[in-house]
């Protein structure tokens, strides 16, 4: 019944493949990319905390800090893009980008 | 110890589960709430295995920043979302199959992983013993990585003002003070005096004899 490693690497494949599978399903939908993303980076994140409390090594957290801060700039800008996209075109649909020529 | 065991599957279930219904849902902000759902628990596992610190700042960073601005931006967007469903069940066979192999894939690598006993001695910065969480992350973030986070904080900075120059728009009919303008005004731009003839005003304005 003790939780080890392999659980929470577990948790984290899970995660990562459901951010796949999201992009994947959602190929029109840009938003929810963006949040598969995120769900790729949250996955990414519990791998590293859970490798760097049972090696004993606190560097897992820092780079799992820095993972985080990578995170919610891209998220930032991501967002940025989306919303100019959506003043010039009207629509944010993913087929129309290849339009965005020039 | 049955209770942390309980957690951990009560944490993961309910992060997994919420993960699913952010790329099934078909609002995009039932997508974000779920999202939220999926990071809160996230955080619990953090908890789970003794990093706190790094758990409330999932909090703080993506339910508090990140959520929000989505959310924000889905209820900005005047799109239609039904139609950006389409394709939904095209490509839903694709993608089990590629994400089936992929997890396969992934649990068959973490799911066989042991630690090496001596993995001791390649520890950088080993986690001390008597000190909280938060405290250990401290002494070593602020000195030995302290470039690292410095580099976090301009990553940060280029993301903000890459954010506010993207979205800032000037539009033609709201009128701004520009000091540089209006300190160049001279009197002979705005201002001129005209001879108006009794009796006629100014019917010829356009053929104006300017009288300075």
């Amino acid at each position: 019944m003790t939780v080890g490693l392999g659980h929470y690497l577990a948790v984290g494949a899970i995660l990562f493949t459901l951010g796949i599978l999201g992009i994947f399903l959602n190929r029109k939908n840009i938003i929810v990319i963006l949040m598969s993303i995120e769900l790729i980076l949250l996955a990414v994140n519990v791998n590293l905390v859970a490798f760097s409390t049972f090696i004993g090594d606190i560097v897992g957290q820092v780079f799992a800090l820095l993972v985080l801060t990578v995170a919610a700039a891209e998220a930032a800008i991501g967002l940025a893009v989306l919303v100019v996209y959506f003043r010039n075109r009207g629509s944010i649909a993913v087929e129309d980008v290849n339009l965005m020529k020039g | 110890m049955i209770l942390p065991a309980l957690f951990f599957y009560l944490f993961a279930g309910v992060c997994v589960a919420s993960a699913v219904m952010v790329i099934v849902s078909r609002n995009p902000v039932h997508s974000v709430l779920f999202l939220i759902l999926a990071f809160v628990n996230a955080s619990g596992l953090f908890v789970l295995m003794g990093a706190e610190f790094l758990a409330m700042i999932l909090v703080v960073v993506y339910v508090g920043a990140v959520a929000v601005l989505f959310l924000f931006v889905i209820m900005m967007l005047d799109v239609d979302f039904a139609e950006l469903r389409e394709g939904f069940i095209e490509y839903l066979p694709v993608g089990l199959v590629i994400g089936g192999i992929f997890l396969v894939e992934l649990l068959l690598i973490g799911g066989g992983w042991v630690i090496s006993p001596n993995v001791a001695k390649s520890i950088t910065s080993a986690i001390p013993a008597n000190v909280s969480n938060t405290e250990a992350l401290g002494l070593v973030l602020y000195t030995k990585y302290i470039h690292y986070f410095q580099i976090a904080g301009m990553v940060l900075l280029v993301a903000m003002i890459g954010a506010i120059v993207l979205t800032l728009r000037h539009k033609a009919y709201v009128k701004r003070q520009d000091i540089s303008v209006q300190n160049a005004r001279t009197v002979e731009m705005v201002m001129s005096v005209r001879k108006v003839a009794s009796g006629q005003g100014l019917q010829d304005a356009d053929q104006a004899e300017w009288v300075r």
